[in-house]
């Protein structure tokens, strides 16, 4: 067959268009993902995961020692035992430091001394993933923020754009400093960067996240875009914060800070 | 022309030798980061960036500022600095060369840094920032050696290069004004979130870069034949007057925005860098030299006495250079850490390792600007006394 060459022009423009759509295509819609895979059938999904934590259930140190351990310990996460490497998931900080600028001389006590938990907020708008120079650290499409373990370069830009102080870095070899490794969770190496997932990998299970568990209900997950769920139900009952919201990045993460009660 | 680099005084070959010592020094520490991690700095979950990254962030400032020399002499025909430009040049080629390699350096998995370019992502900084880098890289060398090379034959340089010369003065301010977005685009860090940045980053890179040059240029002078003239070093050191003043002016902008509007979040960095924050004040005496060298350096360059007599110039021009380096190289960066996201200290100072790998990645930069102004000196010896036009 021959082509003449108006045909062959043609047929070359429109190689190249396509080709130049598809490179396109391949930079600008993050179609190199990791994970966007359909979860498991047992597994929960929803349009948009949130996390509504009712401090008026949070009591007693213990309380809170059940979240961070199960999490941590989970997870992996390593115990170095000094604060210039420390990697946490989940912590706890007083509501002048969970929420500075939201402070006043006279709040009452009970509020002023109790400990918050912080972690990811997993943000509608996340500042981590716009700056990330490797998209190695991304938002899943149930609003998820991950992070690839395989791809971060560790430059640490996500730690300078986090307004939440969320993410922590591998300083040095994290498994040495496992308490008690969990076979079924991935250990990181050196070098970088890490942090609260949501627990992605017992939602694919058809569990709930571990804070959630262990909190005795205090903590609630579940779909901020249905309204029947129970974080929905939480957020239309009661009046709820959200950390440094002034930054327009939305949290998924509300707080519910209740009374002076104990 | 490489070859020019590969014969010299004894002097020359000390010098060399003393710089591969450093290197090495520096290798060996950076080995040792390499297995044990970036724990071996004194960074932390809450200052995460430190002496590296800020050293590139001066440096790219000490790149750019080559186009002082070359709008002057491109753009408005300023012959005096037909001798000096291509100084301002391989400066340029040497500072980018340390910028990527204190990024490199800064990396917690540098064998992954192409993952930069293997998934480039427009959206982040960086990646226009490796691209400007890696570009204004590209387009020093190739002028810089090319208008060398033509000068060493007398002949006019190729018609090419006048195209990439101009392409390399808006280069050069993007190079700069990219790298303040790395930190004026990023929510709840008070004190980077300021549009003044760019301008401000432009201000100091054009006063630290040009003074260093005048240095620099004082140097050549006492070691060759070569001597880039008085005129051209006087024209320089008016660049780095205004901009100083400039950069002065820019910093006491921020200051009147911090504490007049008396936004507690605003003002905490400065007072962490000035005064100390909550009982911490480690950067306080370094900020304030920072403040007084350059105090002084304004004084004597304003006087035009003081400005006029090589003397004092080469004081003014390394109190500038000092300054900035303490005011950028060090401050900028750690102070917008300072207080953390959940508004508490934690202080930050180099460690000896630390401190060795950015002395080594420094001889690695001095080494190529000795190499590259070797090569540029020996050819002006040659061909001494010829002014050629191009």
């Amino acid at each position: 067959m021959s082509i003449d060459r108006r045909q062959f022009l043609k047929i070359a423009g429109i190689s190249a268009l396509g080709a130049g759509t598809a490179a396109a295509n391949l930079i600008w819609k993050n179609s190199l993902e990791a994970i966007q895979a359909a979860p498991a059938e047992e597994g929960l999904t929803a349009k948009k995961w949130a996390m509504v934590i009712d401090m008026r259930k949070l009591k007693t140190e213990e309380d809170y020692k059940k979240i961070t351990d199960a999490c941590h310990s989970i997870h992996n996460v390593p115990d170095f035992g000094n604060p210039k490497d420390e990697v946490k998931w989940i912590w706890t900080d007083t509501y002048e430091h969970a929420f500075p600028g939201q402070e006043n001389e006279y709040l009452p006590e009970a509020i002023k001394e109790k400990p918050f938990p912080l972690l990811c907020n997993h943000c509608e708008n996340p500042p981590c993933v716009r700056v990330c120079p490797t998209q190695a650290t991304f938002k899943r499409q149930d609003g998820i923020v991950m992070q690839d373990e395989h791809r971060c370069i560790g430059c640490r830009f996500c730690m300078a754009a986090c307004p939440f102080g969320a993410r922590s870095f591998n300083y040095r070899d994290p498994r040495p400093f496992i308490k008690e490794k969990n076979p079924e969770y991935p250990t990181r190496t050196k070098g970088v960067v890490e942090k609260c997932t949501f627990c992605t990998e017992r939602l694919v299970k058809g569990l709930m996240p571990a804070c959630a568990e262990k909190s005795n209900g205090a903590i609630a997950f579940g779909d901020l875009k249905d309204p029947n769920s129970e974080v929905r139900k939480l957020l239309s009952a009661n009046y709820t914060i959200r950390r440094k919201q002034e930054l327009g990045t939305q949290p998924s993460v509300f707080y519910i800070i209740g009374g002076s009660e104990k | 022309m490489i070859e020019k680099a590969l014969t010299g005084s004894s002097r020359y070959w000390i010098w060399i030798s003393f710089l591969l010592a450093v290197i090495g020094v520096g290798f060996i520490f950076y080995l040792k980061q390499l297995s044990y991690g970036l724990g071996i700095t004194g960074l932390s979950r809450d200052v995460s960036w430190g002496l590296y990254i800020s050293q590139f962030t001066f440096l790219v400032g000490v790149a750019a500022s080559a186009v002082m020399l070359v709008i002057p002499y491109y753009l408005h025909d300023y012959k005096k600095f037909g001798k000096i430009v291509i100084l301002g040049e391989f400066l340029a080629v040497a500072a980018v060369n340390m910028c990527l390699l204190f990024l490199l350096v800064d990396m917690g998995q540098p064998m992954r840094a192409l993952n930069i370019f293997l998934y480039p992502t427009p959206n982040s900084i960086i990646f226009w920032d490796a691209v400007a880098l890696n570009g204004y890289l590209l387009l020093n060398i190739v002028i810089g050696w090319t208008t060398l090379e033509s000068e060493r034959y007398s002949a006019p340089p190729p018609r090419w290069v006048k195209p990439l010369i101009y392409l390399s003065i808006p280069w050069a301010v993007s190079i700069h004004t990219v790298t303040a977005f790395l930190y004026a685009g990023l929510p709840g860090r008070h004190f980077w979130l300021t549009a003044v940045m760019a301008a401000r980053f432009l201000a100091s890179a054009f006063a630290g870069g040009p003074a260093l040059l005048i240095i620099l240029s004082m140097i050549v002078r006492r070691l060759s034949k070569f001597d880039p003239g008085r005129e051209p070093i006087q024209a320089i050191s008016k660049i780095v007057t205004y901009a100083m003043l400039a950069n002065v002016f820019f910093f006491l902008l921020e200051v009147f925005t911090a504490f007049y509007s008396g936004i507690p979040g605003h003002k905490h960095p400065f007072q962490y860098l000035f005064v100390g924050l909550e009982g911490h004040g480690k950067l306080v005496p370094l900020m304030w030299l920072s403040v007084i060298l350059a105090a002084a350096a304004l004084i004597l360059l304003v006087n035009p006495n003081t400005r006029k007599n090589e003397k004092t110039l080469l004081a003014a021009c390394a109190a500038v250079f000092v300054s900035l380096w303490i005011d950028k190289g060090f401050g900028l960066i750690v102070g917008g850490f300072v207080p953390n996201p959940f508004e508490r200290v934690t202080e930050y100072w180099p460690t000896l390792a630390e401190a060795l790998i950015t002395l080594g990645v420094w001889a690695i930069g001095i080494l190529i600007l000795t190499v590259l102004y070797k090569v540029a000196v020996s050819v002006r010896e040659e061909t001494a006394g010829a002014d050629t036009e191009h």
